[in-house]
């Protein structure tokens, strides 16, 4: 039956992309929220600053549109540093609840700020000619900047992986993850790499905002509007695992985009019905410890 | 003797006074300045001071004094609260503003019990200016554009089957529900409608789109609330080619609002939407209301429906104010002086139905396409004149009440 | 050790406990301070008549804010989701008016109290063997869904355009609603002075004591044998009433109700303000909604647009400088002050 290996197609095509986008912005999210504890509601700020830039670098400078992600990852990796060094170090030792109130009010204070210099009408961002239109592979044509997203996904989770399950510092980061305490006690510096990866998560961040212009479109309010998003990814994959955000990336994304293909009627139901699913089977999420 | 002379001097003379006494009348403008849908009070906000900045000799000697305030999220509570307090706390005398309808809708009981009229600039559910006699509505109502747009697809379009794809709240409902009256009754066939998730959801459409294209109707008919939504329909439309598979794109102007069209790109092109403005309209009132735009604003700011409607909504209360020579005391007579009021304004003429106090307007059939200097722009393909809101014409539902 | 001594340490350990048995007895004894709220409420209503509809809102918001203390600040429950609780309230209202035609105020408040309560205990039972993110997110999901769902059955509840002229009887058959919202407000003051009264005695009650124990050590309460499941249920339903009873003055202050009562938003603002105030003191939530809706009102007609900055750096500087929230702080001060007075 042609017609419904076809609609299958679609669905894994788009949820593969829709999960790639959701990947991408909510793993720095995980690792911060699994290694510090820290909940970092500020979190969707970072990814909405770092598509302004895009807008900025591509639509005032003449910068093309994959140099430009990459100057607004490392420029927001780079900028996220202070506010990790001077505000968020205050609070690790703080309850979850002060974490909140001082995140939300980051994020209320850069919506104000970007509403400022931005205005509230919504952005949109100049792709490059190979990224418009679809590629045919074949059997059937697809369109080109989701696969560009697919591919760049797949690419970034392949160095994720060998950055943490091959390196030194990954073995580090993950030894900070599961004990704290014992990994300061053999010597790790669990201050410098938090750091490191606080930058890595917000650049990661940046990046996923830089990508989702194209998606769904910009407006200051990026930063609160997806944040529910990015914590049930972060719950249902587990806090901290890299294969966890992986997974419920994946799963909730393409059963989002299935749900609204064959059972539009249900509406949002259906991301949310997946989430208390799995959070009542696993509580902890995939991959995070019980 | 000479106390009574002058008592009466006096009288005669506060006679005088208050006939040539200059005014300033307390306008109330609620829209939403934060959050989420703050592009949308934007482009109303920047269309009432544009009017009040070139407009405010023709008022003379009277003034205005514009308080605005937040309308916040679409709940109803803020700007009831808002609303309320402008009238009992500011004593302002005209309402005006509202872009959504929850605000109207939750308003209604206020305005009829303080009796001060509520000029609406934008909220578009139809059955809105039943619930009190004090309301003006100077928009639209959803069925303007699409009840028109039914007729005029199956007939001139050549659209003979339609798939109709909405965002899941009343005004999405309410323009579906339009559309799929008026194409009906001209003989066409609905093959599905796609109920596309609440406005706070994520706007990737792909998946429905996809669905859509897999059915291979002649038009798709799409609803979605005009802003960041806009531009996620044109994305996904253009990269599922759904034009090259012979699918066109029909719906409101909600689906190319003037600000957003000059990002939407080739996708766009063909595109054809029932509406009431665009800045393309070729009528001497909107290029000089463009030009007037432009220069106070910068060439990259554009005007759309919103603004065309806020422009209208000032002009109708500068004309009220005239009328009454500043006196806006009596909201009845307010709201009197606006019923049969008419004028031409960017969007042509249009006129206060005295029965319903909606607005009577054109609808324009328009499509997208390159002009010259390589800009989109929209031309017109054919009008509707003086299109009154149909969802009470025909009695649908509440609007029947 | 001799005779002398031995007496002289009993001594001093009977005296710390008659202490500490005195403050356990004076401490929920009411003090003259706790006055200082509701006063400044009944001040408010004859210094700015023009202002009670806003008045209403913060009052409603306030009662709101104590049933998120109620379990947030004294069992440590966190959610995201107490807007379901708000969200069913306000419907029960809303429906009983525009589906059945009953306006009768109070009696609407007490079925808006049990149909919530009900929810509460259902969802309660279910959601509170978890913890931490998941417990937040399983909540959250929970608002989410019953929006959801009525939404699907817009026809039953109106949808996003919500039930319009939802107007209720005059309160006691007498007192009439009017323009400047002066019944209303005083109506929504009364009701918020019972549920505190009734507030005030659960937390002072061995109950009371036990949900902190919770709160502080979950595993200790276990293995004294307390039953800590069952206690949380119970907090959590009598929490999810008062909720409702919230949500309930909120149709009855607007004549209105959307579905948007079930917004993430909802739940997020009320956990700020009470944070903002401070958790588990009761008070907390007078200061936290007060605080955060005046301001909030007075920069968002400073600057429409752009309010959300003053908003914001209060929530930031807050964090900073007085991280128990506004009461902590005075009673910081309060404190600091007294030791200085004292010998």
């Amino acid at each position: 039956m042609p017609h419904i290996v076809s609609i299958a197609v679609s669905i894994l095509f788009d949820g593969l992309a829709y999960a790639m986008f959701l990947f991408i912005t909510s793993v720095g999210l995980s690792v911060t929220m699994g290694l510090m504890n820290f909940v970092n509601l500020a979190h969707g700020a970072f990814a909405m600053a770092g598509g302004y830039i895009v807008v900025t670098l591509t639509r005032s400078s003449g910068v093309d549109f994959v140099p430009a992600l990459i100057i607004a990852a490392v420029t927001v990796g780079a900028a996220s540093v202070p506010f990790e060094r001077y505000l968020y170090r205050r609070l690790y030792k703080a309850t979850d609840l002060e974490q909140v109130l001082l995140t939300i009010g980051l994020a209320f204070m850069a919506i104000a700020v970007f509403t400022y210099f931005y205005g509230p009408i919504p952005k949109s961002v100049p792709l490059p000619r190979w990224l418009q239109g679809d590629v045919n592979l074949g059997f059937r044509a697809f369109p080109s900047y989701r696969a560009f997203l697919i591919v760049l996904g797949a690419a970034l989770i392949a160095v994720l992986w060998y950055a943490f399950e091959r390196t030194n510092i990954g073995a580090k980061i993950r030894a900070a993850v599961d004990n704290r305490r014992m990994a300061e006690s053999v010597g790790i510096n669990v201050d410098r790499l938090f750091t490191l990866t606080f930058a890595l998560g917000s650049a990661l961040a940046a990046l996923g905002g830089g990508l989702a212009i194209q998606l769904f479109g910009l407006t200051p309010s990026f930063a609160v509007i997806y944040l529910v998003l990015f914590l049930i990814v972060v719950a249902v994959g587990g806090l901290g695992s890299l294969k966890g955000t992986l997974l419920a990336a994946l799963i909730l994304g393409v059963f989002d985009t299935a749900g609204k293909y064959l059972l539009a009627d249900a509406g949002g139901f259906f991301i949310y019905a997946v989430t208390v699913l799995v959070l009542l089977v696993k509580p902890a999420g995939f991959y995070g410890r019980e | 003797m000479h106390l009574l002379r002058w008592l009466g001097m006096a009288a005669v003379a506060l006679a005088m006074g208050g006939y040539a006494h200059a005014a300033t009348v307390k306008i109330g403008v609620v829209l939403p300045y934060s959050g989420a849908n703050a592009d949308l009070g934007h482009q109303i906000d920047k269309a009432f001071d544009l009017y009040v900045k070139l407009h405010a000799n023709d008022i003379a000697p009277h003034k205005v004094e514009i308080i605005k305030r937040d309308e916040g999220p679409p709940t109803g509570a803020q700007a009831k609260t808002v609303t309320t307090e402008l009238i009992t706390n500011d004593k302002v005398q005209v309402v005006t503003g509202f872009v959504f309808s929850p605000s109207a809708i939750a308003l209604a009981p206020v305005i009829t019990q303080a009796k001060v009229p509520m000029i609406i600039a934008n909220a578009g559910t139809a059955w809105i200016t039943n619930l009190s006699p004090y309301i003006v509505r100077l928009s639209f109502s959803m069925w303007h554009p699409a009840y028109p747009m039914g007729a005029y697809a199956y007939d001139k379009i050549g659209c003979k089957t339609v798939a109709m794809a909405y965002t899941d709240f009343p005004p999405g409902k309410d323009s579906t529900e339009a559309f799929r009256t008026g194409y009906e009754k001209a003989g066409g066939k609905i093959v599905d409608s796609i109920p596309m998730g609440s406005p706070v959801q994520v706007p990737d459409f792909t998946p429905f789109f996809q669905k859509i294209k897999d059915e291979h109707p002649d038009c798709m008919y799409v609803f979605i609330p005009s802003g960041a939504h806009a531009a996620g329909v044109m994305k996904a439309y253009g990269e599922l080619g759904m034009r090259k598979a012979g699918i066109k794109l029909i719906g409101p102007m909600d689906l190319i609002p003037d600000n957003k069209l000059q990002d939407m790109g080739e996708a766009a092109i063909g595109t054809i939407v029932m509406g009431h403005y665009a800045r393309d309209l070729d009528n001497p009132q909107n290029k000089a209301f463009v030009a007037e735009w432009h220069k106070a604003y910068g060439p990259d700011s554009y005007p759309d429906f919103m603004s065309a409607a806020g422009w209208d909504t000032m002009h109708a209360i500068f004309d009220t104010i005239k009328k009454l020579n500043g006196d806006l005391s009596d909201g009845a007579k307010v709201v009197d002086a606006l019923k049969g009021w008419s004028t031409n304004g960017p969007r042509g003429h249009v006129m206060i139905d005295p029965a319903t106090r909606d607005i009577v307007q054109d609808e324009h059939a328009m499509e997208v396409y390159r002009q010259p200097d390589g800009k989109l722009g929209e031309r017109v393909l054919g009008t509707v004149k003086a299109v009154k809101d149909e969802c009470k014409v025909l009695k649908v539902g509440r609007c029947a009440s | 050790m001799d005779a002398s001594e031995t007496q002289a340490v009993l001594s001093a350990r009977s005296a710390a406990r008659a202490r500490a048995a005195d403050y356990l007895a004076r401490r929920h004894r009411f003090r003259w301070p706790e006055c200082l709220p509701w006063l400044l409420a009944i001040a408010a209503f004859f210094l700015l008549p023009d202002r009670m509809t806003f008045g209403a809102q913060v009052l409603i918001m306030v009662m709101f804010a104590l049933s998120l203390d109620l379990i947030l600040g004294y069992a440590g429950i966190v959610t995201l989701g107490h807007a379901a609780f708000f969200g069913v309230g306000a419907y029960t209202v809303g429906l009983l008016i525009a589906r059945l035609g009953y306006t009768e105020p109070i009696s609407s408040l007490c079925a808006a109290a049990m149909v919530a309560a009900l929810i509460g205990f259902g969802t309660g039972w279910f959601l509170l063997r978890y913890r931490g993110l998941t417990l937040l997110m399983l909540t959250l999901a929970t608002a989410i869904m019953l929006q959801e769902t009525g939404n699907l059955r817009s026809d039953i509840s109106g949808g996003y355009d919500g039930l319009p002229g939802l107007t209720i009887a005059p309160l006691f058959g007498i007192f009439q609603y009017d323009l400047y919202g002066h019944v209303n407000y005083l109506y929504v003051l009364g009701v918020l002075g019972l549920i505190f009264f009734f507030v005030r005695r659960i937390v002072y009650s061995p109950f009371g004591q036990a949900l902190t124990g919770i709160r502080e050590n979950v595993r200790r309460m276990h293995a004294i044998g307390s039953p800590v499941h069952r206690r949380l249920v119970t907090v959590y339903t009598i929490a999810a009433a008062i909720a409702g009873v919230a949500g309930a003055l909120f149709t009855q202050t607007n004549a209105y109700v959307t579905l948007a009562v079930f917004d993430f938003d909802v739940s997020a603002k009320v956990m700020v303000m009470l944070i903002l105030g401070g958790t588990g003191r009761l008070y907390g939530a007078f200061a936290g909604a007060v605080v955060y809706m005046v301001l909030e009102d007075y920069f968002s007609k400073m600057s429409p647009t752009f309010w959300q900055f003053g908003i914001g750096l209060l929530l930031v500087l807050t964090v900073l400088f007085a991280p128990r929230g506004i009461l902590g702080l005075i009673e910081g001060a309060s404190g600091r002050a007294a030791r200085r007075a004292g010998p």
